[in-house]
């Protein structure tokens, strides 16, 4: 009953070279054809539809922002209607927030914290598969809805009384709060699948100081995201009982108040942004210390900045309803706590600095975006403490402003190490470079392009424009600078469309990458490009934080892994002792029949309440067929 | 990449309990965000609560004894659940079996219990804030208390086929563990349902 | 790689920052937290000052430690392990200082915040106690007077005493809004079921133009008012003329157009005081002949829009509470008449 398996398994220590790498492919590999593909549950498979959709959002999100630059180019413009509009600002930050920058870091860390761990697939990658489908369905459904003129139309953060059923009686706000259910779920499951693949999937030796900046990054957005998402799924599951079953919970007349949905929502609204930003700062320690030609400057420092920043986002939230009455000497605390944030996200900025300056920087597309990263986003963190000032903020509160300052968090912040990532790991991903040249263009274009675009929208804040107006009239001297503005999102929105003709033409013509095309030190240039199905054809032992620049041309293994079925080594969480050969689960089609069923239950619970009866079965159906085993030899031991 | 073997792992084991295994973890995972759930839910209860000068609104604060039998209930239900998680470390089949089927009896129990104290709350969820705040506690502890039975009873019936194979037991010491959540979670929920209003 | 074009262009950007900031806060806007006309916004933007200079200081430190760093000439050395230990300790020293350094910066600026807060929301006793309650879209005044007959209400446009604190007690009769005339204090939301005030000083006279600042549905754009600041006996005299009922018409047309103001449902929503018309749903009348703006900012008040008003309000703001009433042409020019002299 015991330890081993079979006696006369198949082990990866009598295999080697090809012999291997084929045989692990064939247990490893995604069943061919189209229902093949639906029941992968490879992390590469599913990180690359994971990426690719995260980005096609972020094209709609690009596109929408586009049309309100034009509408607000020039005053009284009639391009959009107030109706328009409003549902088109609403799909803007709903977009960009639930549907781009969340799902897009989580994405990466679905491909590569596996590989930079140094293991053959994410912790439970069923639920990594079920988590992409749900985060597609809702992607859709609002999306979807929005096209049949249901979009939502009472702002990424919906307050309360108008987006109550009296103010909004259409289903508008109803899509809104059940996309948010559906993105929670996903953004909930890749969490978990991420924490526990960096606690027990290291490579044996990869103790916690050897892990590299970029996972202990994801580690902490997932805690984040883990304590962060709870109160949103409350605030928003609370509003769809309002409107649908007729609870009291923001109904002053009835003891409810709406001050209740902001605190709820801040709650999650604020570390919303570090979980956002964070990842970014983790993709720029990775770019940094490649192409500064050495590892960065104060790794523990860094960590700890991290773990700083995580624990002052949850306590920082007030700063978002300093107008709405609260007393003041509260209100002056929370002014303290928020610029206190400052200072871990300043020590980092410092450990790049000092990086960049004793590294030998090779100026390569992604450290450009690096750079830029730290151009934009210093601004954004100063601007950022200007608005944590109780006094300031009275004035710049709900202004453009503050669209000035989070679009330079959180485009400087984290879109722009973005796209140093996608030209630092994109070679890994698809085995072809992308070209330098178009690279180049595409970050001055998009350095040049951002800058107009937002830094005017500091002045129009301060001059008196607040955000969310569909116009404005030419009294108001704000037409200069709005008309610059849009000049510059129009640039900015050229460099995306430099970036999708250079990933094409990568694609197609790109040069070969190679395994480690930047000389990089982390484990996920061991293997070829792109990985193979298994990632490595044996698991890495990690001697140094980073392991490619200290093994030299030959990296240590470990060997006694089957390679008759689908076997993970699990390590302790401090040291990475190697503990168990677990079983991975093979690809499923459950997962995606389990996330139909939850989209069912919830896309019908916004019709009707008895869906919560009917939606029930088939979904408890799905799941029993999920974990039920199949007697393959991975379930039976 | 050329590669060195520097040592084997092929005299591990193929499956463990508690923190040595990957689902302990995992469950861990859900019950850190499960918590941090229940952990709002019952903030946004005390901001209901500190925000009106009437508590509860319009009602009776809930009867006493569907409440407190549950309480009783869950307490006692740690008993069986621990000597089958012990069953299930020394791998005795015959012992979890009754084990799995006694918490799943248990369970039953607690949500028909349940219903009665749905019943006893003595408001509506459209009365008032005060009634929907408890209508929502209380629905999202059930959701806990069901999906935890029908995990229980799934695993019981695996339990008694084929598939009731050693590295079940592990499955079965992480059902065990997540009892253990849910009886956890209710305590303070009790407090706060059955005894704030009657401060 | 371009480092030098990258430098140059960051002092080029510095450069034109600077000098708009500057164009910027010398010239008026008439909604403008640059241009302070009362005492609390003058204390924000003197907080906002202090602010702007020193991250403007610490923004240009870290741009140009960023291209020094970028520029300056790297020894060789071939392996990224390499030993660096001088330098690491060097700069884990430098880098704790800095840390610190951040951390006196930002404390030194909570106190400075807090200093510039306890002046703006300061209160003082003998305010004029003015209630505005935010509607879809658009604001109703009242004025608390000592006796019930020195208590009226307006819509839309406020008057207040030069040099006088001004207490605003804000309540929502619908969704959130939020109160702003930066040019006298920052702004304060109107809270469903929650009552909140604001207090300013308008220090001088002159109009000041407000706007909701909370997306409050629709039309959140078309939410603006006017804070009027008058000498005080002027305000004094405007207050005692506000305070009474309309006029009646004095001619034929005017005497037709309120009849038909009554008969066409106008004053089923509209309240004018001293008559009949007794609505509350949208905006006090008593007085609109002598506001300077319609439809809560919109449009300036003229013969020609009041009228292009009534004939089609769902033209000029899309979705707004007030229905199209039939009308014609010269039932229009008698309610336009009789409401122009309401004076």
């Amino acid at each position: 009953m015991s330890m081993a398996a079979e006696p006369n398994e198949l082990r990866d220590d009598v295999l080697n070279g090809l012999q291997l790498s084929t045989q692990l492919e064939r247990v490893w590999r995604t069943p061919s054809g189209l229902f093949g593909a639906l029941m992968s549950v490879d992390h590469k498979v599913v990180g690359r539809r994971y990426i690719v959709t995260a980005f096609a959002f972020l094209l709609l999100g690009g596109v929408l922002a586009i049309l309100m630059r034009v509408q607000l180019a020039g005053p009284e413009k009639t391009f959009l209607s107030a109706d328009k509009y409003n549902q088109i600002f609403t799909m803007h930050g709903s977009t960009m927030m639930f549907l781009f920058a969340v799902p897009v870091m989580e994405a990466f860390a679905v491909y590569l914290v596996p590989l930079m761990v140094g293991t053959r697939n994410i912790a439970f990658p069923r639920l990594n598969a079920f988590s992409y489908w749900m985060f597609l369905f809702g992607g859709c459904f609002l999306w979807i809805s929005f096209l049949f003129n249901v979009g939502p139309d009472v702002g990424w953060f919906a307050y309360v009384p108008l987006s109550n059923l009296q103010f909004t009686p259409t289903k508008r706000a109803d899509v809104w709060a059940q996309m948010i259910t559906f993105t929670e779920v996903a953004a909930l499951a890749v969490s978990v699948e991420i924490v526990v693949t960096v606690f027990k999937l290291r490579a044996p030796g990869m103790t916690l100081d050897r892990i590299p900046l970029f996972v202990w990054a994801m580690l902490v957005t997932s805690f984040l995201v883990m304590f962060a998402m709870p109160s949103i799924m409350v605030a928003s599951t609370s509003l769809i009982l309002d409107r649908l079953v007729n609870t009291r919970f923001y109904d002053p007349s009835s003891g409810g108040h709406p001050l209740l949905w902001q605190h709820l929502f801040w709650f999650f609204g604020h570390p919303e942004v570090y979980i956002i930003f964070i990842p970014g700062t983790g993709m720029v320690s990775a770019i940094l210390a490649t192409f500064a030609r050495r590892p960065v400057i104060g790794y523990p420092v860094i960590i700890l900045s991290l773990i700083a920043t995580g624990f002052l986002s949850f306590g920082l939230w007030v700063h978002h309803m300093f107008v709405t009455g609260l007393p003041q000497l509260g209100a002056g605390l929370f002014t303290a706590s928020s610029m206190l944030i400052a200072v871990p996200s300043g020590l980092q900025i410092f450990c790049w600095l000092a990086t960049l300056w004793d590294g030998r920087p090779v100026y390569r597309t992604p450290l450009l975006f690096v750079i830029g990263f730290i151009v934009i986003f210093v601004l954004g963190g100063l601007s950022g403490v200007m608005v944590a000032s109780v006094p300031i903020d009275t004035q710049v509160h709900d202004t453009y402003f503050v669209v000035a300052h989070f679009h330079y968090v959180l485009i400087g912040g984290a879109v722009f190490p973005l796209l140093g990532a996608v030209y630092y790991w994109l070679p890994k991903i698809t085995g072809r470079m992308l070209s330098e040249r178009l690279g180049r263009w595409n970050f001055w274009l998009a350095f040049v392009g951002f800058n107009i675009a937002f830094f005017p929208m500091h002045i129009l804040g301060l001059i008196g424009m607040p955000r969310r107006v569909y116009t404005y009239t030419a009294e108001m001297d704000w037409a200069h600078l709005n008309l610059l503005s849009s000049g510059g999102a129009l640039l900015f929105a050229l460099s995306f469309a430099l970036l999708l003709v250079n990933v094409i033409y990568s694609l197609r013509k790109g040069e070969l990458a190679g395994d480690n095309p930047w000389s990089a030190s982390t484990l996920e240039w061991a293997t070829t490009s792109p990985p193979p199905p298994q990632g490595f054809d044996r698991i890495p032992v990690v001697k140094h934080r980073d392991p490619l620049w200290a093994d030299g041309e030959s990296l240590p293994v470990v060997a006694g892994l089957s390679v008759e079925r689908r076997e993970v080594l699990l390590t302790s969480l401090a040291e990475a002792e190697p503990q168990i050969r677990e079983a991975s689960p093979e690809p499923s089609i459950w997962p995606l029949l389990t996330a139909v069923a939850t989209t069912v239950f919830f896309i019908g619970s916004i019709f009707t309440p008895w869906a919560v009866l009917w939606g029930t079965p088939p979904m408890a159906v799905t799941l029993i067929g999920w974990f039920w085993p199949t007697g393959s030899k991975e379930d039976e031991e | 990449m050329r590669q060195t073997i520097v040592r084997s792992v092929a005299e591990l084991p193929t499956y463990g309990y508690g923190p040595r295994s990957g689902p302990w973890w995992g469950a861990m995972g859900f019950m850190a965000l499960e918590g941090m759930g229940f952990a709002i839910a019952i903030g946004a209860y005390l901001y209901l609560y500190a925000v009106n000068p009437n508590w509860p609104i319009g009602a009776l604060p809930p009867d006493l004894w569907p409440g407190t039998t549950e309480t009783a209930v869950y307490l006692l239900s740690i008993i069986p659940n621990e000597i089958t998680n012990r069953a299930a470390h020394r791998q005795d089949l015959a012992k979890v079996r009754a084990g799995l089927v006694v918490m799943a009896l248990i369970g039953i129990a607690l949500l028909v219990l349940r219903g009665f104290e749905f019943a006893h709350l003595n408001t509506r969820w459209d009365n008032s804030a005060y009634g929907s705040i408890v209508w929502l506690i209380l629905g999202l502890h059930t959701t806990h208390l069901a999906t935890d039975v029908g995990d229980t009873v799934v695993l019981a019936v695996l339990m008694f086929t084929r598939h009731a194979k050693p590295r079940r037991f592990s499955d079965v010491t992480d059902n065990v563990f997540y009892w253990n959540f849910v009886v956890l979670a209710w305590l303070p929920l009790y407090v706060l349902l059955d005894w704030v209003p009657r401060l | 790689m371009g480092s030098h074009a990258k430098v140059m262009s960051v002092w080029v950007r510095t450069a034109l920052v600077l000098s708009a900031t500057w164009l910027l806060a010398g010239c008026s806007g008439r909604q403008s937290a640059l241009d302070p006309q009362g005492l609390q916004s003058e204390q924000i933007r003197q907080t906002l000052f202090v602010f702007l200079v020193v991250a403007t200081i610490i923004w240009i430190a870290v741009v140009f430690v960023l291209s020094m760093g970028m520029l300056r000439r790297k020894r060789e050395a071939a392996q990224p392990l390499g030993l660096h230990e001088e330098f690491e300790e060097r700069s884990g020293r430098v880098i704790l200082m800095l840390g610190l350094a951040t951390t006196v910066v930002v404390l030194g600026l909570s106190v400075v915040s807090y200093a510039g807060q306890r002046t703006v929301f300061a209160k003082s006793e003998n305010a004029l106690t003015l209630k505005i309650i935010g509607h879809q879209w658009w604001w109703e005044v009242h004025y608390e007077g000592d006796s019930p007959d020195k208590t009226f209400a307006t819509a839309n446009e406020i008057r207040i005493p030069t040099g006088q604190p001004v207490k605003v007690e804000l309540e929502s009769a619908d969704v959130i809004h939020s109160f702003w005339v930066p040019s006298l204090t920052g702004k304060m939301d109107l809270i469903t079921g929650q009552k909140n005030e604001l207090q300013f000083t308008a220090k001088k006279a002159g109009v000041y133009r407000g706007q909701c600042a909370e997306f409050c549905g629709l039309q959140h754009a078309h939410m603006a008012f006017a804070v009027i600041a008058l000498p005080p006996d002027e305000f004094g005299r405007w207050r005692d003329h506000e305070n009474q009922s309309a006029s009646s018409p004095p001619d034929q047309l005017g005497r037709q157009g309120e009849a038909l103001f009554r008969a066409r449902g106008c004053a089923l929503c509209h309240n004018i005081s001293g008559t009949p018309a007794g609505g509350q749903m949208g905006p006090d009348l008593t007085h609109i002949g002598s506001r300077t703006t319609i439809a809560a900012g919109t449009l300036p008040n003229t013969p020609a829009t009041l009228g292009a008003w009534i004939a089609d309000p769902q033209h000029i703001k899309p979705g707004n509470l007030m229905p199209q009433m039939p009308l014609q042409s010269g039932e229009l020019i008698a309610i336009l008449h009789y409401l122009e002299q309401l004076k």
